[in-house]
Protein backbone atom coordinates (compact mmCIF):
# COMPACT_ATOMS: atom_id res chain seq x y z
CA UNK A 1 0.00 0.00 0.00
CA UNK A 2 1.21 3.05 -1.06
CA UNK A 3 1.05 6.67 1.12
CA UNK A 4 2.83 9.91 0.56
CA UNK A 5 3.46 12.21 3.21
CA UNK A 6 3.74 15.85 1.54
CA UNK A 7 5.50 18.11 3.36
CA UNK A 8 3.38 21.97 2.77
CA UNK A 9 5.72 24.77 2.39
CA UNK A 10 4.55 28.12 3.48
CA UNK A 11 5.45 32.00 4.39
CA UNK A 12 3.67 34.24 6.50
CA UNK A 13 0.99 31.99 7.10
CA UNK A 14 -0.20 31.97 3.65
CA UNK A 15 0.52 28.02 2.00
CA UNK A 16 3.32 28.36 -1.00
CA UNK A 17 1.57 26.75 -4.30
CA UNK A 18 4.57 24.96 -4.67
CA UNK A 19 2.70 22.60 -2.51
CA UNK A 20 0.05 21.43 -4.81
CA UNK A 21 2.46 21.09 -7.40
CA UNK A 22 4.10 18.31 -5.05
CA UNK A 23 0.25 16.70 -4.93
CA UNK A 24 0.36 17.11 -8.76
CA UNK A 25 3.38 14.74 -8.77
CA UNK A 26 1.83 12.37 -5.69
CA UNK A 27 -1.17 11.84 -7.62
CA UNK A 28 0.41 10.75 -10.74
CA UNK A 29 2.00 8.02 -8.19
CA UNK A 30 -1.56 6.65 -8.01
CA UNK A 31 -1.16 6.21 -3.94
CA UNK A 32 -3.92 4.88 -1.56
CA UNK A 33 -3.53 8.00 0.52
CA UNK A 34 -1.64 11.64 -0.24
CA UNK A 35 -1.50 13.59 3.47
CA UNK A 36 -0.05 17.09 3.71
CA UNK A 37 1.82 18.11 7.21
CA UNK A 38 1.81 21.53 7.94
CA UNK A 39 4.56 22.37 10.28
CA UNK A 40 4.08 25.37 11.40
CA UNK A 41 3.92 27.58 15.35
CA UNK A 42 0.22 28.43 14.33
CA UNK A 43 -0.82 26.07 11.24
CA UNK A 44 -4.24 26.58 11.41
CA UNK A 45 -4.92 28.91 8.65
CA UNK A 46 -2.18 27.39 6.13
CA UNK A 47 -3.80 23.71 6.90
CA UNK A 48 -7.19 25.23 5.79
CA UNK A 49 -5.76 26.19 2.30
CA UNK A 50 -3.68 22.87 2.15
CA UNK A 51 -6.85 20.91 3.26
CA UNK A 52 -8.53 22.42 0.26
CA UNK A 53 -6.06 21.18 -1.98
CA UNK A 54 -7.36 18.19 -4.79
CA UNK A 55 -7.05 14.42 -4.39
CA UNK A 56 -6.08 15.52 -0.49
CA UNK A 57 -7.08 12.51 2.04
CA UNK A 58 -6.19 14.35 5.13
CA UNK A 59 -3.99 17.62 6.70
CA UNK A 60 -1.76 17.08 9.55
CA UNK A 61 -1.19 19.94 11.53
CA UNK A 62 1.73 19.91 13.88
CA UNK A 63 1.85 22.86 15.70
CA UNK A 64 5.25 23.69 17.95
CA UNK A 65 6.76 27.64 18.62
CA UNK A 66 10.07 26.15 17.43
CA UNK A 67 8.33 26.08 13.88
CA UNK A 68 7.76 29.75 13.77
CA UNK A 69 10.38 29.45 11.44
CA UNK A 70 11.52 26.78 8.48
CA UNK A 71 14.86 25.64 9.78
CA UNK A 72 15.72 22.03 8.19
CA UNK A 73 17.95 21.30 11.35
CA UNK A 74 14.31 21.66 13.42
CA UNK A 75 11.36 20.63 11.32
CA UNK A 76 13.58 17.49 9.77
CA UNK A 77 13.50 15.12 12.85
CA UNK A 78 9.40 15.90 12.65
CA UNK A 79 9.32 14.94 9.77
CA UNK A 80 10.80 11.92 9.88
CA UNK A 81 8.71 11.04 12.70
CA UNK A 82 5.59 11.16 11.27
CA UNK A 83 7.19 9.51 7.98
CA UNK A 84 6.56 6.29 9.66
CA UNK A 85 3.59 4.32 8.13
CA UNK A 86 4.16 6.07 4.57
CA UNK A 87 6.07 5.16 1.57
CA UNK A 88 6.63 8.21 0.10
CA UNK A 89 7.50 11.78 1.49
CA UNK A 90 8.03 14.36 -1.12
CA UNK A 91 8.65 18.39 -0.95
CA UNK A 92 8.57 20.71 -3.88
CA UNK A 93 12.02 21.40 -5.35
CA UNK A 94 12.03 25.21 -4.01
CA UNK A 95 15.57 26.10 -1.43
CA UNK A 96 12.75 25.14 1.28
CA UNK A 97 12.53 21.81 0.28
CA UNK A 98 15.95 21.62 -1.01
CA UNK A 99 17.25 22.22 2.23
CA UNK A 100 15.01 20.26 4.27
CA UNK A 101 14.47 17.02 2.17
CA UNK A 102 18.19 15.79 2.25
CA UNK A 103 18.24 15.83 5.62
CA UNK A 104 14.69 13.75 6.22
CA UNK A 105 16.26 11.19 4.17
CA UNK A 106 19.11 10.65 5.77
CA UNK A 107 17.52 10.42 9.09
CA UNK A 108 15.61 8.05 7.06
CA UNK A 109 18.37 6.43 5.68
CA UNK A 110 17.96 6.56 2.46
CA UNK A 111 18.89 8.57 -0.40
CA UNK A 112 16.84 10.87 -2.31
CA UNK A 113 15.10 11.79 -5.53
CA UNK A 114 15.70 15.12 -6.50
CA UNK A 115 13.95 17.10 -8.89
CA UNK A 116 11.90 14.68 -10.17
CA UNK A 117 9.79 15.50 -13.33
CA UNK A 118 7.61 12.03 -14.30
CA UNK A 119 6.66 9.23 -12.47
CA UNK A 120 6.61 6.87 -14.34
CA UNK A 121 5.57 4.44 -11.63
CA UNK A 122 5.69 4.44 -7.54
CA UNK A 123 9.40 3.73 -7.52
CA UNK A 124 10.13 4.91 -10.86
CA UNK A 125 11.02 8.79 -11.49
CA UNK A 126 12.56 10.37 -14.71
CA UNK A 127 14.78 13.74 -13.24
CA UNK A 128 17.18 15.90 -14.69
CA UNK A 129 21.25 16.21 -14.50
CA UNK A 130 23.93 17.79 -15.59
CA UNK A 131 21.57 21.30 -16.12
CA UNK A 132 18.82 19.71 -17.81
CA UNK A 133 21.45 18.11 -20.46
CA UNK A 134 20.53 14.51 -19.43
CA UNK A 135 17.23 13.25 -18.39
CA UNK A 136 17.82 9.65 -16.31
CA UNK A 137 15.30 7.24 -15.29
CA UNK A 138 15.72 6.29 -11.30
CA UNK A 139 14.44 3.39 -10.05
CA UNK A 140 13.85 3.27 -5.73
CA UNK A 141 13.94 -0.46 -4.57
CA UNK A 142 10.16 -1.18 -3.33
CA UNK A 143 11.27 -2.17 -0.28
CA UNK A 144 12.57 1.83 1.20
CA UNK A 145 11.27 4.40 1.58
CA UNK A 146 11.34 6.77 -1.57
CA UNK A 147 12.42 10.76 -0.32
CA UNK A 148 11.70 12.88 -3.37
CA UNK A 149 12.07 16.82 -4.35
CA UNK A 150 9.41 17.56 -6.92
CA UNK A 151 10.82 19.97 -9.83
CA UNK A 152 7.93 22.32 -9.95
CA UNK A 153 8.13 23.64 -13.27
CA UNK A 154 7.29 19.80 -14.44
CA UNK A 155 4.05 19.41 -12.75
CA UNK A 156 0.78 21.91 -12.31
CA UNK A 157 -1.10 23.38 -9.66
CA UNK A 158 -3.69 20.61 -8.08
CA UNK A 159 -7.26 22.60 -8.33
CA UNK A 160 -8.43 24.13 -5.06
CA UNK A 161 -11.73 22.15 -4.81
CA UNK A 162 -11.41 19.78 -2.06
CA UNK A 163 -12.23 19.76 1.23
CA UNK A 164 -9.69 17.36 3.23
CA UNK A 165 -10.26 16.73 7.08
CA UNK A 166 -7.27 18.49 9.58
CA UNK A 167 -6.16 16.71 12.25
CA UNK A 168 -3.51 18.17 15.00
CA UNK A 169 -0.62 15.70 15.21
CA UNK A 170 2.01 16.19 18.35
CA UNK A 171 5.11 14.53 17.54
CA UNK A 172 7.52 13.04 20.31
CA UNK A 173 10.86 14.61 18.85
CA UNK A 174 13.76 16.44 20.75
CA UNK A 175 14.70 19.61 18.80
CA UNK A 176 18.04 20.73 18.26
CA UNK A 177 18.66 24.59 19.99
CA UNK A 178 21.44 24.94 17.23
CA UNK A 179 20.50 26.34 14.59
CA UNK A 180 18.40 29.61 15.33
CA UNK A 181 16.86 31.95 12.35
CA UNK A 182 18.04 35.77 12.25
CA UNK A 183 15.77 37.83 10.04
CA UNK A 184 14.99 37.65 6.20
CA UNK A 185 14.89 40.12 4.15
CA UNK A 186 12.06 39.91 1.23
CA UNK A 187 11.85 41.19 -1.59
CA UNK A 188 8.96 43.59 -1.89
CA UNK A 189 7.42 43.38 -5.16
CA UNK A 190 3.66 44.22 -6.66
CA UNK A 191 4.70 42.23 -9.34
CA UNK A 192 3.44 38.53 -10.07
CA UNK A 193 5.73 36.11 -8.08
CA UNK A 194 8.37 34.85 -10.53
CA UNK A 195 7.83 30.76 -10.05
CA UNK A 196 3.94 31.04 -10.54
CA UNK A 197 3.48 34.08 -13.32
CA UNK A 198 2.00 33.16 -16.16
CA UNK A 199 4.56 35.54 -18.19
CA UNK A 200 7.98 36.36 -17.04
CA UNK A 201 10.44 39.07 -18.94
CA UNK A 202 13.83 38.47 -17.77
CA UNK A 203 17.03 40.96 -18.46
CA UNK A 204 20.53 39.99 -18.70
CA UNK A 205 23.73 41.56 -18.34
CA UNK A 206 22.80 43.23 -21.57
CA UNK A 207 20.66 46.28 -19.95
CA UNK A 208 23.68 47.41 -18.61
CA UNK A 209 23.34 49.01 -14.94
CA UNK A 210 20.25 48.90 -11.91
CA UNK A 211 19.14 52.67 -13.59
CA UNK A 212 18.89 50.39 -17.24
CA UNK A 213 16.74 47.76 -15.59
CA UNK A 214 13.44 50.19 -15.05
CA UNK A 215 12.96 49.55 -18.93
CA UNK A 216 12.75 46.15 -17.70
CA UNK A 217 10.20 46.56 -14.99
CA UNK A 218 8.30 49.34 -17.36
CA UNK A 219 7.73 46.66 -20.01
CA UNK A 220 6.72 43.46 -17.60
CA UNK A 221 3.88 46.05 -15.54
CA UNK A 222 2.83 46.80 -19.30
CA UNK A 223 2.04 42.97 -19.97
CA UNK A 224 1.94 41.88 -16.07
CA UNK A 225 4.96 39.82 -16.29
CA UNK A 226 6.92 38.81 -13.26
CA UNK A 227 10.65 40.05 -14.02
CA UNK A 228 13.50 37.78 -13.82
CA UNK A 229 17.23 37.90 -14.75
CA UNK A 230 20.61 35.95 -16.00
CA UNK A 231 23.14 35.07 -13.15
CA UNK A 232 25.08 38.38 -14.54
CA UNK A 233 22.50 40.89 -13.97
CA UNK A 234 22.76 39.44 -10.26
CA UNK A 235 26.18 39.53 -9.78
CA UNK A 236 26.64 42.85 -10.96
CA UNK A 237 24.22 43.98 -8.67
CA UNK A 238 21.28 45.03 -11.26
CA UNK A 239 18.31 43.07 -9.54
CA UNK A 240 18.68 40.89 -6.25
CA UNK A 241 19.24 36.99 -6.27
CA UNK A 242 15.89 36.36 -5.61
CA UNK A 243 15.29 37.02 -9.31
CA UNK A 244 17.62 34.87 -11.02
CA UNK A 245 16.36 32.13 -13.50
CA UNK A 246 18.74 28.65 -14.21
CA UNK A 247 20.28 26.33 -12.58
CA UNK A 248 21.76 27.56 -9.60
CA UNK A 249 18.61 29.91 -9.66
CA UNK A 250 14.65 29.62 -10.38
CA UNK A 251 13.58 27.28 -12.35
CA UNK A 252 10.11 27.98 -14.45
CA UNK A 253 7.60 27.31 -16.60
CA UNK A 254 6.03 30.35 -17.65
CA UNK A 255 3.08 30.32 -21.02
CA UNK A 256 5.37 33.41 -22.33
CA UNK A 257 9.27 34.13 -21.52
CA UNK A 258 10.97 37.40 -22.87
CA UNK A 259 14.57 37.17 -22.71
CA UNK A 260 16.07 40.76 -23.09
CA UNK A 261 20.12 41.25 -23.32
CA UNK A 262 20.44 37.66 -22.32
CA UNK A 263 22.78 35.44 -24.29
CA UNK A 264 21.64 32.08 -23.92
CA UNK A 265 24.18 30.54 -21.51
CA UNK A 266 23.01 26.42 -20.77
CA UNK A 267 22.93 26.94 -17.24
CA UNK A 268 20.26 30.00 -18.03
CA UNK A 269 17.96 28.12 -20.31
CA UNK A 270 17.62 24.96 -18.01
CA UNK A 271 15.62 27.39 -15.76
CA UNK A 272 13.30 27.97 -18.72
CA UNK A 273 13.19 24.57 -21.00
CA UNK A 274 9.44 23.99 -19.90
CA UNK A 275 8.57 27.77 -20.66
CA UNK A 276 5.38 27.63 -23.41
CA UNK A 277 6.72 30.45 -25.47
CA UNK A 278 10.61 32.05 -25.19
CA UNK A 279 11.00 35.33 -27.22
CA UNK A 280 14.63 36.38 -27.33
CA UNK A 281 15.28 40.10 -28.00
CA UNK A 282 19.44 40.59 -27.94
CA UNK A 283 21.12 42.74 -30.54
CA UNK A 284 23.53 39.65 -31.55
CA UNK A 285 21.91 37.72 -34.34
CA UNK A 286 24.21 34.85 -33.31
CA UNK A 287 23.19 34.49 -29.88
CA UNK A 288 22.93 31.00 -28.21
CA UNK A 289 19.49 31.97 -27.10
CA UNK A 290 18.08 32.28 -30.57
CA UNK A 291 18.80 28.55 -30.90
CA UNK A 292 15.59 27.60 -28.33
CA UNK A 293 13.68 30.84 -28.65
CA UNK A 294 10.41 30.49 -30.50
CA UNK A 295 10.44 33.93 -31.57
CA UNK A 296 13.53 36.05 -32.41
CA UNK A 297 13.95 39.74 -32.79
CA UNK A 298 17.42 41.14 -33.47
CA UNK A 299 18.22 44.78 -32.18
CA UNK A 300 18.47 47.03 -29.62
CA UNK A 301 16.54 46.55 -26.30
CA UNK A 302 16.99 50.35 -25.92
CA UNK A 303 14.87 50.81 -28.75
CA UNK A 304 13.09 47.81 -29.11
CA UNK A 305 11.09 47.87 -25.65
CA UNK A 306 9.92 51.36 -26.12
CA UNK A 307 8.61 50.60 -29.58
CA UNK A 308 7.26 47.37 -28.50
CA UNK A 309 5.14 49.24 -25.48
CA UNK A 310 3.74 51.44 -28.11
CA UNK A 311 2.90 48.79 -30.39
CA UNK A 312 0.78 46.78 -27.71
CA UNK A 313 -0.83 50.09 -27.27
CA UNK B 1 40.04 25.14 13.95
CA UNK B 2 40.12 22.61 11.38
CA UNK B 3 37.65 23.34 8.14
CA UNK B 4 36.82 20.31 5.84
CA UNK B 5 36.17 21.36 2.27
CA UNK B 6 34.44 19.05 -0.24
CA UNK B 7 36.24 18.91 -3.56
CA UNK B 8 34.18 16.73 -6.66
CA UNK B 9 35.98 16.79 -9.79
CA UNK B 10 32.92 16.95 -12.01
CA UNK B 11 32.50 17.18 -16.42
CA UNK B 12 33.67 20.87 -16.69
CA UNK B 13 30.78 23.32 -16.73
CA UNK B 14 31.88 24.38 -20.65
CA UNK B 15 31.08 21.00 -21.68
CA UNK B 16 28.44 20.18 -23.89
CA UNK B 17 26.58 16.97 -22.92
CA UNK B 18 26.58 14.17 -24.65
CA UNK B 19 24.13 11.22 -24.51
CA UNK B 20 25.52 7.85 -25.02
CA UNK B 21 23.02 6.55 -28.01
CA UNK B 22 22.23 3.02 -26.06
CA UNK B 23 21.47 5.65 -22.58
CA UNK B 24 23.93 3.86 -20.82
CA UNK B 25 25.24 7.28 -19.72
CA UNK B 26 26.47 10.43 -20.66
CA UNK B 27 30.24 10.81 -22.46
CA UNK B 28 32.76 11.36 -20.14
CA UNK B 29 35.87 10.04 -22.17
CA UNK B 30 38.32 12.72 -23.09
CA UNK B 31 36.05 15.66 -21.67
CA UNK B 32 37.65 18.15 -20.05
CA UNK B 33 37.56 18.09 -15.99
CA UNK B 34 37.52 20.48 -13.46
CA UNK B 35 36.85 21.03 -9.95
CA UNK B 36 33.10 21.77 -9.14
CA UNK B 37 32.48 25.71 -9.16
CA UNK B 38 30.25 25.15 -5.74
CA UNK B 39 33.81 23.45 -4.09
CA UNK B 40 35.85 25.97 -5.45
CA UNK B 41 34.29 28.66 -3.57
CA UNK B 42 34.20 26.10 -0.78
CA UNK B 43 37.77 26.01 -1.11
CA UNK B 44 37.77 29.74 -1.38
CA UNK B 45 36.04 30.50 1.87
CA UNK B 46 37.73 28.14 3.90
CA UNK B 47 41.26 29.46 2.44
CA UNK B 48 39.93 33.16 3.56
CA UNK B 49 39.24 32.00 7.05
CA UNK B 50 42.46 30.46 7.67
CA UNK B 51 43.74 34.05 6.11
CA UNK B 52 41.60 35.34 8.89
CA UNK B 53 43.04 33.46 11.76
CA UNK B 54 39.29 31.74 12.10
CA UNK B 55 40.97 28.25 11.19
CA UNK B 56 44.52 26.62 11.23
CA UNK B 57 44.02 24.09 8.76
CA UNK B 58 42.30 23.49 5.63
CA UNK B 59 41.51 19.88 3.99
CA UNK B 60 40.58 19.52 0.81
CA UNK B 61 38.31 15.73 0.18
CA UNK B 62 37.80 13.79 -2.34
CA UNK B 63 35.63 10.93 -3.30
CA UNK B 64 36.54 9.11 -6.47
CA UNK B 65 38.78 6.65 -8.54
CA UNK B 66 42.45 6.65 -8.28
CA UNK B 67 43.33 9.21 -11.49
CA UNK B 68 41.95 11.80 -8.77
CA UNK B 69 45.61 13.05 -7.31
CA UNK B 70 45.89 15.41 -10.19
CA UNK B 71 42.75 17.44 -8.96
CA UNK B 72 43.64 17.49 -5.52
CA UNK B 73 46.77 18.92 -6.08
CA UNK B 74 45.41 21.84 -7.58
CA UNK B 75 42.85 21.83 -4.41
CA UNK B 76 46.39 21.79 -2.73
CA UNK B 77 47.70 24.22 -5.35
CA UNK B 78 45.16 26.73 -4.45
CA UNK B 79 45.77 26.53 -0.45
CA UNK B 80 44.71 23.41 1.16
CA UNK B 81 47.28 22.42 3.73
CA UNK B 82 46.21 18.37 2.95
CA UNK B 83 44.12 16.38 0.99
CA UNK B 84 42.27 13.29 1.83
CA UNK B 85 41.08 11.00 -1.13
CA UNK B 86 39.02 8.19 -0.15
CA UNK B 87 39.26 5.99 -3.31
CA UNK B 88 36.48 3.60 -4.55
CA UNK B 89 35.97 2.57 -8.34
CA UNK B 90 32.17 3.19 -8.00
CA UNK B 91 30.37 6.22 -8.02
CA UNK B 92 28.87 7.01 -4.64
CA UNK B 93 25.24 8.10 -3.83
CA UNK B 94 24.95 11.35 -1.61
CA UNK B 95 24.28 8.95 1.00
CA UNK B 96 27.36 7.28 0.93
CA UNK B 97 29.19 10.99 0.22
CA UNK B 98 27.56 11.77 3.29
CA UNK B 99 28.55 8.94 5.18
CA UNK B 100 32.31 9.04 4.22
CA UNK B 101 31.95 12.81 5.20
CA UNK B 102 30.74 12.03 8.77
CA UNK B 103 34.06 9.17 8.95
CA UNK B 104 36.42 12.06 8.20
CA UNK B 105 34.43 14.64 10.28
CA UNK B 106 34.72 11.40 13.19
CA UNK B 107 38.33 11.42 13.10
CA UNK B 108 39.44 14.80 12.34
CA UNK B 109 37.07 16.81 14.52
CA UNK B 110 36.67 19.92 12.34
CA UNK B 111 34.66 22.85 13.46
CA UNK B 112 33.34 23.72 10.09
CA UNK B 113 32.48 21.67 6.90
CA UNK B 114 32.34 23.43 3.84
CA UNK B 115 30.75 21.72 0.87
CA UNK B 116 29.13 22.54 -2.47
CA UNK B 117 25.21 23.51 -2.45
CA UNK B 118 25.42 20.85 -5.52
CA UNK B 119 27.72 19.40 -7.54
CA UNK B 120 27.18 20.29 -11.65
CA UNK B 121 26.92 16.77 -12.72
CA UNK B 122 24.39 14.90 -10.45
CA UNK B 123 22.69 18.06 -9.63
CA UNK B 124 21.71 16.37 -6.37
CA UNK B 125 21.98 19.15 -3.51
CA UNK B 126 21.94 16.53 -0.82
CA UNK B 127 25.24 15.47 0.48
CA UNK B 128 25.54 18.84 3.22
CA UNK B 129 22.31 18.27 4.24
CA UNK B 130 22.65 14.79 4.96
CA UNK B 131 25.61 14.83 6.57
CA UNK B 132 24.61 17.40 9.26
CA UNK B 133 21.33 15.60 9.73
CA UNK B 134 23.79 12.32 10.79
CA UNK B 135 26.35 14.52 12.65
CA UNK B 136 23.42 15.80 14.33
CA UNK B 137 25.23 19.62 13.59
CA UNK B 138 23.52 22.37 12.03
CA UNK B 139 23.22 23.11 7.88
CA UNK B 140 23.58 26.89 6.16
CA UNK B 141 22.42 25.91 3.24
CA UNK B 142 23.11 28.71 -0.08
CA UNK B 143 25.31 30.67 1.75
CA UNK B 144 26.29 33.93 0.14
CA UNK B 145 27.72 35.64 3.26
CA UNK B 146 29.60 33.49 6.32
CA UNK B 147 30.77 35.23 9.20
CA UNK B 148 32.64 33.34 12.17
CA UNK B 149 32.72 34.44 15.69
CA UNK B 150 32.35 33.37 19.35
CA UNK B 151 31.98 29.94 18.17
CA UNK B 152 29.01 30.17 15.98
CA UNK B 153 28.44 30.87 12.44
CA UNK B 154 26.03 33.89 11.14
CA UNK B 155 24.99 32.77 7.61
CA UNK B 156 23.40 34.81 5.00
CA UNK B 157 21.87 32.16 2.73
CA UNK B 158 20.22 32.60 -0.59
CA UNK B 159 16.22 31.41 -0.67
CA UNK B 160 13.66 31.95 -2.92
CA UNK B 161 11.73 35.09 -0.80
CA UNK B 162 15.34 36.75 -0.79
CA UNK B 163 18.31 36.40 1.76
CA UNK B 164 17.62 34.54 4.97
CA UNK B 165 20.11 35.13 7.92
CA UNK B 166 20.87 32.43 10.37
CA UNK B 167 22.84 31.41 13.24
CA UNK B 168 24.49 28.14 13.96
CA UNK B 169 26.24 26.79 16.62
CA UNK B 170 29.77 25.09 15.83
CA UNK B 171 30.21 22.49 14.46
CA UNK B 172 28.13 22.92 11.36
CA UNK B 173 28.15 22.13 7.90
CA UNK B 174 28.16 24.85 5.35
CA UNK B 175 26.82 24.81 1.40
CA UNK B 176 27.99 27.27 -0.98
CA UNK B 177 25.90 29.50 -3.66
CA UNK B 178 27.83 31.20 -6.18
CA UNK B 179 28.06 34.79 -4.87
CA UNK B 180 29.61 33.97 -1.52
CA UNK B 181 32.98 34.61 -2.74
CA UNK B 182 35.38 34.48 -6.14
CA UNK B 183 37.98 31.90 -5.54
CA UNK B 184 41.40 33.10 -6.55
CA UNK B 185 43.18 32.00 -9.89
CA UNK B 186 46.13 29.11 -9.05
CA UNK B 187 49.75 30.76 -9.20
CA UNK B 188 52.29 28.85 -11.15
CA UNK B 189 54.85 28.76 -8.03
CA UNK B 190 51.94 27.09 -5.93
CA UNK B 191 51.67 24.46 -8.21
CA UNK B 192 54.84 23.76 -7.53
CA UNK B 193 54.40 23.70 -3.51
CA UNK B 194 51.42 22.02 -3.73
CA UNK B 195 53.71 18.92 -4.63
CA UNK B 196 55.57 18.12 -1.44
CA UNK B 197 51.75 18.83 0.50
CA UNK B 198 50.56 15.35 1.95
CA UNK B 199 47.80 13.57 0.50
CA UNK B 200 46.09 10.62 2.52
CA UNK B 201 44.48 8.09 0.51
CA UNK B 202 41.86 5.70 2.31
CA UNK B 203 40.05 2.84 0.33
CA UNK B 204 36.69 3.68 0.96
CA UNK B 205 35.74 0.08 1.84
CA UNK B 206 38.07 0.78 4.85
CA UNK B 207 36.16 3.84 6.59
CA UNK B 208 33.27 0.91 7.36
CA UNK B 209 30.81 3.20 5.47
CA UNK B 210 27.50 1.54 4.28
CA UNK B 211 27.43 1.83 0.63
CA UNK B 212 24.57 0.41 -0.45
CA UNK B 213 22.39 2.37 -2.68
CA UNK B 214 18.63 1.60 -3.14
CA UNK B 215 18.04 4.23 -6.16
CA UNK B 216 19.40 3.01 -9.35
CA UNK B 217 20.06 4.87 -12.76
CA UNK B 218 18.89 2.81 -15.06
CA UNK B 219 18.39 5.18 -18.29
CA UNK B 220 20.29 7.82 -19.60
CA UNK B 221 18.11 10.41 -22.10
CA UNK B 222 18.49 13.81 -23.75
CA UNK B 223 16.16 16.36 -23.37
CA UNK B 224 13.12 16.87 -25.53
CA UNK B 225 14.17 19.76 -28.21
CA UNK B 226 12.40 22.44 -29.04
CA UNK B 227 11.37 23.04 -32.40
CA UNK B 228 13.32 25.93 -34.28
CA UNK B 229 11.16 29.25 -33.97
CA UNK B 230 11.20 32.25 -36.49
CA UNK B 231 12.91 35.41 -36.44
CA UNK B 232 10.67 38.50 -36.99
CA UNK B 233 12.05 42.19 -37.93
CA UNK B 234 10.52 44.49 -36.03
CA UNK B 235 8.70 45.49 -32.59
CA UNK B 236 5.55 45.15 -34.81
CA UNK B 237 6.50 41.61 -35.99
CA UNK B 238 6.58 40.15 -32.32
CA UNK B 239 3.27 42.04 -31.09
CA UNK B 240 1.45 40.45 -34.02
CA UNK B 241 3.19 37.25 -33.77
CA UNK B 242 2.76 36.97 -29.70
CA UNK B 243 -1.43 38.00 -30.32
CA UNK B 244 -1.46 35.30 -32.71
CA UNK B 245 -0.56 32.57 -30.23
CA UNK B 246 -3.21 34.57 -27.51
CA UNK B 247 -0.38 35.91 -25.65
CA UNK B 248 -0.96 39.39 -25.77
C1 LIG C 1 27.93 26.59 -11.96
C2 LIG C 1 27.29 27.70 -12.72
C3 LIG C 1 25.95 27.99 -12.49
C4 LIG C 1 25.32 29.03 -13.18
N1 LIG C 1 24.00 29.26 -12.93
C5 LIG C 1 23.36 30.21 -13.64
C6 LIG C 1 21.97 30.48 -13.45
O1 LIG C 1 21.30 29.88 -12.60
N2 LIG C 1 21.38 31.43 -14.21
C7 LIG C 1 22.06 32.14 -15.16
O2 LIG C 1 21.45 32.99 -15.82
N3 LIG C 1 23.37 31.94 -15.34
C8 LIG C 1 24.04 31.00 -14.60
N4 LIG C 1 25.37 30.82 -14.79
C9 LIG C 1 26.11 31.81 -15.62
C10 LIG C 1 26.02 31.57 -17.12
O3 LIG C 1 27.03 30.67 -17.50
C11 LIG C 1 26.22 32.91 -17.88
O4 LIG C 1 27.45 33.48 -17.49
C12 LIG C 1 25.12 33.93 -17.64
O5 LIG C 1 23.85 33.35 -17.81
C13 LIG C 1 25.29 35.08 -18.62
O6 LIG C 1 24.32 36.06 -18.37
P1 LIG C 1 23.86 37.04 -19.56
O7 LIG C 1 23.30 36.26 -20.66
O8 LIG C 1 23.01 38.09 -18.93
O9 LIG C 1 25.22 37.76 -19.94
P2 LIG C 1 26.09 37.69 -21.27
O10 LIG C 1 26.43 36.30 -21.59
O11 LIG C 1 27.18 38.65 -21.09
O12 LIG C 1 25.09 38.17 -22.38
C14 LIG C 1 24.63 39.49 -22.51
C15 LIG C 1 23.87 39.56 -23.82
O13 LIG C 1 23.28 40.84 -23.94
C16 LIG C 1 23.32 41.22 -25.31
N5 LIG C 1 23.22 42.69 -25.35
C17 LIG C 1 24.13 43.59 -24.88
N6 LIG C 1 23.67 44.85 -25.07
C18 LIG C 1 22.45 44.74 -25.66
C19 LIG C 1 21.49 45.69 -26.12
N7 LIG C 1 21.69 47.00 -25.96
N8 LIG C 1 20.36 45.22 -26.69
C20 LIG C 1 20.15 43.88 -26.84
N9 LIG C 1 21.03 42.96 -26.44
C21 LIG C 1 22.17 43.37 -25.84
C22 LIG C 1 24.62 40.68 -25.81
O14 LIG C 1 24.58 40.49 -27.22
C23 LIG C 1 24.73 39.35 -25.06
O15 LIG C 1 24.18 38.28 -25.82
C24 LIG C 1 26.04 29.81 -14.12
C25 LIG C 1 27.38 29.51 -14.35
C26 LIG C 1 28.01 28.48 -13.65
C27 LIG C 1 29.43 28.20 -13.91
C1 LIG D 1 33.94 6.46 -10.50
C2 LIG D 1 32.76 7.34 -10.48
C3 LIG D 1 31.86 7.27 -11.51
C4 LIG D 1 30.71 8.08 -11.52
N1 LIG D 1 29.87 7.94 -12.54
C5 LIG D 1 28.76 8.67 -12.57
C6 LIG D 1 27.82 8.52 -13.64
O1 LIG D 1 28.00 7.71 -14.56
N2 LIG D 1 26.75 9.31 -13.64
C7 LIG D 1 26.52 10.21 -12.65
O2 LIG D 1 25.53 10.90 -12.71
N3 LIG D 1 27.37 10.37 -11.60
C8 LIG D 1 28.49 9.64 -11.54
N4 LIG D 1 29.34 9.80 -10.50
C9 LIG D 1 29.04 10.84 -9.47
C10 LIG D 1 28.46 10.30 -8.16
O3 LIG D 1 27.32 9.56 -8.36
C11 LIG D 1 28.16 11.53 -7.26
O4 LIG D 1 29.37 11.86 -6.63
C12 LIG D 1 27.17 11.29 -6.13
O5 LIG D 1 25.95 10.89 -6.67
C13 LIG D 1 26.94 12.56 -5.30
O6 LIG D 1 25.99 13.40 -5.96
P1 LIG D 1 26.27 14.92 -6.16
O7 LIG D 1 27.70 15.10 -6.35
O8 LIG D 1 25.34 15.45 -7.15
O9 LIG D 1 25.89 15.42 -4.69
P2 LIG D 1 25.63 16.88 -4.16
O10 LIG D 1 24.84 16.62 -2.98
O11 LIG D 1 25.05 17.70 -5.28
O12 LIG D 1 27.06 17.38 -3.82
C14 LIG D 1 27.19 18.49 -2.96
C15 LIG D 1 28.59 18.63 -2.45
O13 LIG D 1 28.99 17.47 -1.73
C16 LIG D 1 30.40 17.26 -1.86
N5 LIG D 1 30.63 15.99 -2.55
C17 LIG D 1 29.71 15.15 -3.10
N6 LIG D 1 30.32 14.10 -3.66
C18 LIG D 1 31.64 14.26 -3.48
C19 LIG D 1 32.78 13.54 -3.86
N7 LIG D 1 32.68 12.40 -4.58
N8 LIG D 1 34.01 14.02 -3.52
C20 LIG D 1 34.13 15.17 -2.81
N9 LIG D 1 33.08 15.93 -2.43
C21 LIG D 1 31.86 15.47 -2.76
C22 LIG D 1 30.90 18.40 -2.70
O14 LIG D 1 31.33 19.44 -1.85
C23 LIG D 1 29.67 18.82 -3.49
O15 LIG D 1 29.73 20.15 -3.93
C24 LIG D 1 30.48 9.01 -10.47
C25 LIG D 1 31.39 9.08 -9.41
C26 LIG D 1 32.51 8.27 -9.42
C27 LIG D 1 33.47 8.37 -8.28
Amino acid sequence: MSKILVIAEHLDGKLNAATARAVSAAAAAKPDAIDIIVLSDAPEAIAAEAAKIDGVTKVLAVARAENAHALAAVLAPQVAKAAAGYSHVFAPSTTFGKDLAPRVAALLGVSQVSDVMTVEGPHSFKRPIYAGNAIVTVDVDAGSTVVATIRTASWPAAASNGNAPVEALSLDATLPSHTRFVNLQQGKSDRPDLQGAAKVVSGGRGVGSKENFEIIYKFADKIGAAVGASRAAVDAGYVPNEMQVGQTGKIIAPELYIAVGISGAIQHLTGIKDAGTIVAINKDGEAPIFEIADIGLVGDLFKILPELESAIG
Amino acid sequence: MKIIVGYKRVVDYNVRIQVKPDGSGVVTDGVKLSANPFDDIALEEALRLREKGVAEEVIVVGIGPADLTAHLRNGLAMGANRAIHVQTADAVSPLTAARTFLKLVEKEQPGLVILGKQAIDDDANQTGQMLAALWDRPQATFASKVEIAEGKATVTREVDAGLETIEADLPAVITTDLRLNEPRFIKLPDIMKAKSKPIDVVELGSLGVDAADHIKTTHYAAPAKRSKGVMVNDAAGLVAALKQKGLL
